[in-house]
């Protein structure tokens, strides 16, 4: 690292931005240092927050290793690669007695890393660059965007991963020529081929699949385990949902582990039985090879639209934890035919991308240009059910189009445009994004109206629509109705309840932290009371250090965690005495040791 | 011509590929949303538009007959799809043909296939001249502009677009 232009005028004074990579399995902050990007820890030490969310028992949620804890004991009350489901937005997901939508479930793992980046930089974090799966459609940006709002972050821009991979390696190495960056993780594959000069990041074609990655894998695993659990223990354990999450860690352990070694085998223990099996390095690679091969037609078709050959690409780049597969890695070496970039920590590449984009828009980092495409085409639903195509695939993004509406009856005052997304011709092989409606149209005859319609994808990959009525050259007002995203006003409604939720979590955290800094001083009182210094104090320090020591434990057991704090200082002030003399011991036992 | 005017270049037919990217990549680092996420609203809305059209307009010239297509609408030209269904006269012969090799095949007669690969390289090699007789009208409209030129570019176009179609088909039929 090193090589970034770094200005330390006016953006020292802006607010900060730090990148996202909000992943299907793990979830990483990363903030663009001085001398480059830096994964953010947290107060723990913990580079990595798994995406887990958990309800516990008081009704609050967790996310993040505490909620990844309590998967196996609790999985009703879990849920985890909520990624997966982005698509469906409006549709809840069901977690205990409650209901959450997947934004909402990404929000609780968005809220921790802003938490930890937070007591990171010890202030207030509110704006966020996140990063989404390049194929990922408009709804699924949508609903990403969405659960930033609910958590409380602004997100200023969409990056999709590989072009934010691009950048983490790119930037470093001054690199020119054309890359290619495959990225398979835990539940999406995407594949983009990019043109590198002077600092310019241009993406030529993207492609992908968002339903395929490491989860797919565990799958197979499980699916032969639990046809082996229900020879050998008598009984099926397919609807036994704590049973099965412990199968899928034991799998994912062995499938890791089969990275680095030709053998190993699947160890689970639940409730009394144990079920092992050994598995070779071969059997995964048979098991897989289906799963490697449905990659590689997205990245023939990427070239093809990329209109270039494998022997035009100059280096290959790999992101996502299942790219340390061998047989990922083989495949992608002989598709392209070069020895594939692995320097650069596959989990954490594409969070250092999201810093340095972040640091693009702050103004921190220049020289730095990212242009990004569209991943599908966009079209709107014409006579007879067939999509007319306004907006090709691989397009640079911001891009726009424009169509000329008129109305079909006498007086009509309303247009309903069907907008979708997908490289399909008819209606139904597409994908509905939205039913925009332009309401309020000067009533004349028909076909006499001029609606001008603008349809525009912006640089985070999400279509905007705008109209005009050319006749009296006003604009038009455009109701949006999402296909399967939420409404403004669901998300208003769920930032609303986030917020006062998240008021009490802020009163439980501090009241838990202050107790945790008691306990601290209460055992240290303890052990102080076994050193000869407590037996020469004066009683009446000893009884006023006791006094504030019933005082601390009364407050312990409530929930005002001032209160808690002005009592162990109150004790701090009695008890500064005892420390004083012990500390007198402590150089007196010291010198006796030594010679003079 | 905003496609022209976003780019910074005079309206011409002929352009430089090379120096066509180069430009487009200044413009983008001067307009991109990007170097105003900090701004107020209202500038951020222009930067959106504005580098919107700069990416339509790098997507549109690149592409000689898009670009065409572009200059002849913006010169009056109605350049849809229906100049398409009119067999140029050139063509008349060799389209006869090759509907009745595919009669033919479609009956059963394989003997027709060699036919329709021969047609093939026949339209392959039409399409190819067309692009260079693009490009020499190109040269000769910038050097003298004049709508007797645009008119043999926009019938140039037709013709292209339909030795396009008949070769897809032909392509069809050949892969079935």
């Amino acid at each position: 690292m090193g090589t970034f232009q770094i200005d330390f005028g006016d953006s020292a004074k802006t607010e900060r931005i730090i990148g996202i990579d909000l992943g299907t399995t793990n979830s990483l902050a990363a903030f663009m240092d001085l001398t480059g990007p830096e994964i953010i820890a947290s107060p723990a030490g913990d580079r990595i927050v798994p995406s887990v969310v958990a309800l516990l028992e008081d009704g609050s949620f967790i996310a993040g290793s505490a909620a990844k804890a309590r998967l196996a004991e609790h999985p009703d009350h879990t849920l985890y690669s909520t990624k997966r489901f982005m698509d469906r937005a409006s549709s809840p997901l069901k977690i205990g007695d409650r209901q959450i939508t997947p934004p909402e479930a990404g929000a609780h793992i968005l809220r921790e890393l802003k938490v930890n980046a937070e007591a990171f930089f010890n202030e207030e974090v509110t704006k966020a660059v996140v990063t989404v799966p390049a194929y990922f459609n408009d709804a699924q940006r949508q609903a990403t965007k969405d659960a930033g709002r609910i958590a409380g972050l602004e997100v200023l821009r969409l990056v999709n991963e590989p072009t934010a991979a691009a950048l983490a390696y790119g930037l470093d190495k001054r690199n020119q020529g054309t890359i290619a960056v495959y990225d398979l993780g835990g539940g999406t594959f995407d594949i983009s081929i990019l043109k590198l000069q002077d600092g310019i990041f241009e993406v030529l074609a993207t492609n992908g699949d968002t339903f395929l990655g490491g989860d797919d894998i565990d799958q197979l695993l499980i699916q032969i385990a639990l046809e082996d659990i229900a020879n050998e223990w008598g009984a099926p354990i397919h609807s036994d949902t704590a049973a099965l999450e412990t199968l899928r860690q034991a799998v994912i352990k062995a499938k890791e582990q089969l990275s680095f070694t030709l053998t190993t085998s699947i160890d689970l223990e639940y409730k009394g039985k144990r079920y092992q099996r050994e598995i070779t390095r071969d059997l995964l690679e048979r098991l897989i090879q289906p799963i490697v091969e449905r990659t590689l037609g997205p990245c023939k078709q990427c070239l093809e639209d990329a209109k270039l050959t494998p022997a035009d690409i100059n280096e290959v780049v790999l992101v996502g934890g299942s790219t340390r597969i061998p047989l990922v890695r083989k495949a992608v070496e002989t598709l392209f035919k070069s020895k594939p970039h692995t320097e650069l920590n596959p989990d954490e590449v594409v969070a250092l991308g999201a810093a340095i984009q972040a640091g693009i828009l702050s103004g921190e980092v220049k020289d730095t240009l990212l242009l990004d495409v569209t991943p599908l085409s966009l079209g709107i639903e014409t006579m007879g059910g067939v999509v007319t195509r306004l907006i090709h695939r691989n397009s640079t993004i911001p891009a726009s189009e424009t169509e000329q509406f008129t109305t079909a009856v006498d007086g009509q005052t309303n247009v309903l445009i069907h907008v979708l997304q997908g490289e399909r011709e008819l209606v139904k092989d597409c994908r509905s994004l939205a039913r925009f409606e332009l309401t309020g149209i000067e009533p004349v005859s028909a076909g006499l109206a001029r609606i001008e319609v603008k349809f525009l994808i912006d640089a985070n990959g999400i279509l905007n629509v705008s109209a005009k009525d050319t006749r009296t050259g006003k604009e038009q007002s455009v109701e949006v109705k999402p296909s399967y995203g939420l409404t403004d006003e669901q998300v208003e409604a769920m930032i609303l309840e986030s917020i006062t939720n998240a008021e009490s979590d802020i009163r439980e955290r501090q009241v838990r932290e202050a107790r945790v800094e008691a306990d601290r001083i209460l055992s240290a009182l303890e052990s102080a009371k076994q050193n000869d210094a407590w037996f020469d104090l004066p009683d009446e320090d000893k009884q006023a250090i006791q006094t504030a020591h019933n005082e601390l434990l009364l407050a312990y057991h409530g929930d005002d965690h001032h209160l808690i704090m002005a009592q162990m200082e109150k004790l701090d002030q009695a008890s500064l005495k005892l420390a004083e003399n012990m500390m007198n011991t402590a150089v007196r036992g010291a010198l006796k040791g030594t010679k003079i | 011509m905003d496609f022209y005017r976003v780019l910074g270049i005079a309206p011409k037919l002929q352009l430089n590929l090379n120096e066509l990217q180069q430009l487009f990549y200044a413009r983008s680092r001067d307009l991109h949303p990007d170097r105003f996420a900090r701004a107020e609203a209202s500038v951020r809305d222009a930067a959106l538009n504005e580098s919107s059209l700069l990416n339509d307009a790098y997507r549109t010239l690149r592409d000689p007959r898009q670009r065409a297509e572009y200059f002849l609408k913006h010169h009056g030209f109605d350049i849809g799809v229906q100049g398409t269904k009119d067999v140029p006269p050139e063509l008349l012969e060799e389209v006869f043909e090759l509907n009745m090799a595919l009669e033919e095949l479609k009956a059963g007669d394989e003997s027709a296939r060699p036919q329709l690969a021969t047609a093939r390289d026949q339209f392959s090699a039409l399409l190819a001249q067309s692009d260079v007789e693009l490009d020499q009208l190109f040269d000769s409209h910038d050097a003298a502009p004049g709508e007797p030129l645009l008119k043999q570019i926009r019938s140039l176009l037709n013709r292209r677009r339909y030795i396009q179609n008949l070769l897809r088909d032909v392509n069809g039929y050949l892969s079935n």
